[in-house]
């Protein structure tokens, strides 16, 4: 028993670390000057998304799944491979399309003639006079559809064995019954309440298990998982948005009368009623950045203990990396769960606030 | 941090996230939801019913404990008249036997009485019989001679004087 978990472990450590004993071998096999070991650029690479899914490196070439990029550019829509960028990520290899030329800065794509313009400054993400839109199904996108696929294939089979079983329910009906009823019972009707929770059950489910799963592939650090969906701030903050829109959509008067005409002075109502809209967004805010905070920091220190080997350039070190690596994965375990959790339970709660009734 | 382009995870999120929620409404929770609700009033039901079943089984019981204590002294007074009955009746039967053995007793008396009375009767005649016959035969003797004749006269005659 003992035996069969210290493998486990080691394997887990070697798999863990077995992607950068390549990263640093490519300097050497190309004959160059070592390359400096950046971390910051390796975490931000994981963590970051990209237009391919980078599986592994054989002899200095990299591996990856090339997914489509696509475009809206001022002539219309582009689809092509990311492979033709062929691993170009600093604005080097032009891509030729039709009327548009591109090149990728970053994993951001620019039209060429006007990537030629642009300062240190310019060149950024939100500078859309100098790219064309993005639409690419990128890694965190295809982990995302592959995610869904896994959960819609799971819920439909227990859902099927239902139909078959009417007696207490079994396999894996009866692994995910209990997590079913623990949104019903623990999240869903102490903050909505008994009569009005079955209406939302179905968003609360949906995003409790999404959440859930999304963060659990992001802890798997080969291909297909290994996506930082959930540490992405614009995944939660659709997510966050989804919240905010059905909870302002299933205000009630009372939840209306407190944001328009709070229990105070009428003097105050110029102060009060602004504080009670930012109130409003500022629920969903803190959904949005504690969800992507939580995820994005664990990844991080992960990333950073395992890149300890190569800051200290020593293979002696990887014991202690691999045991840390290995307690802060169990403890990511833990916070999968409990983000997926605290996400759910704040939007329940926040809609409940939404739809309760008047108590004054 | 390579975020990419926003509008192409946000795009997506949202097209994904609603097409997924809807699926899943639909083909998952709707029948899931339905059915741990259904499972879980029929096991609320049938353990109202078991509870139900336990209360009548508990009336049942006591009724049959009640029948029993009936029946138990029910039999109780039957064998309490039965020994009734039977001391009535001996005790009838003695004082049956007592009055006709008294009866008899009486009659064999009353035979015995006039028996007695008659064999008296029979034997008072006799000694009448026999006393006269004594007496002829004694005055016979006495008034044989003329003397004693006299003598008698006058004794008879001294005490009637006296009389």
């Amino acid at each position: 028993m003992i035996a069969k978990k210290s493998i486990k472990c080691l394997v887990t450590v070697i798999l863990a670390v077995l992607p950068f004993f390549s990263f640093a071998q490519h300097g050497n096999e190309h004959g160059e000057e070592e390359i400096e070991f950046n971390a910051s650029d390796l975490i931000n690479g994981h963590i970051g998304d990209s237009h391919e899914f980078h599986m592994f490196d054989y002899n200095g070439e990299a591996y990856s799944f090339y997914l489509p990029v696509i475009l809206w550019t001022d002539n219309g829509l582009t689809v092509f491979s990311s492979k033709e960028f062929h691993h170009d990520n600093s604005g080097h290899h032009v891509v030729e399309k039709g009327d548009n030329s591109f090149v990728r800065d970053n994993e951001i794509i620019y039209y060429t003639d006007k990537y030629a313009t642009l300062t240190a400054d310019t060149k950024n993400a939100f500078n859309f006079d100098a790219r064309p839109l993005d639409f690419s199904i990128t890694k965190n996108v295809f982990s995302m559809i592959f995610s869904a696929i896994i959960l819609f294939l799971l819920f439909f089979a227990v859902a099927k064995s239902y139909k078959k079983n009417d007696k207490a329910p079994k396999g894996l009906a009866g692994f995910m019954e209990p997590l079913i009823t623990f949104v019903r019972d623990d999240i869903a009707i102490p903050n909505i309440g008994e009569h009005k929770y079955a209406k939302f059950m179905p968003y609360l489910l949906t995003i409790f298990f999404f959440i859930w799963i999304n963060n659990l592939i992001g802890l798997i650090p080969f291909f297909p998982f290994s996506s930082n969906l959930t540490g992405n701030i614009y995944f939660t903050f659709v997510l966050a948005m989804i919240t905010f829109i059905i909870t302002t959509l299933s205000g009630n008067k009372t939840y209306w009368k407190h944001i328009l005409m709070p229990p105070v002075p009428k003097a105050l109502y110029p102060i009060m009623v602004p504080i009670e809209f930012i109130g409003m967004l500022t629920k969903p805010f803190a959904l949005m950045i504690r969800l992507f905070a939580n995820i994005t920091a664990g990844h991080i220190i992960i990333l950073s203990l395992v890149s300890l080997i190569f800051i200290f350039k020593t293979p002696a070190i990887a014991p202690v990396t691999g045991f840390f690596v290995l307690f802060m994965s169990a403890l990511e375990l833990l916070v999968a769960a409990l983000q997926a959790y605290v996400f759910t339970l704040l939007s329940a709660l926040f809609i409940g606030q939404a739809v309760a009734e008047d108590h004054h | 941090m390579n975020l990419i382009a926003p509008e192409s995870l946000v795009f997506w999120t949202t097209a994904i996230f609603i097409i997924f929620f809807f699926l899943l409404k639909k083909f998952a929770w709707k029948p899931i939801l339905g059915a741990v609700k259904g499972r879980e009033d029929s096991i609320n039901k049938a353990l109202m019913s078991a509870e139900e079943a336990r209360r009548e089984i508990q009336n049942l019981k006591a009724d049959n404990e009640r029948i029993l204590h009936e029946a138990r002294a029910e039999r109780e007074d039957m064998l309490k008249d039965a020994r009734d009955i039977r001391n009535k009746i001996i005790s009838d039967a003695k004082e049956e036997a007592q009055k006709q053995s008294h009866n008899m007793i009486e009659a064999a008396k009353s035979a015995i009485e006039s028996e007695k009375k008659s064999a008296m009767i029979e034997l008072k005649n006799h000694v009448a019989e026999l006393s006269l016959d004594i007496a002829e035969k004694v005055v016979r003797g006495e008034l044989s001679n003329k003397d004693k004749q006299l003598e008698l006269v006058d004794s008879l005659l001294g005490k009637s004087t006296l009389n």
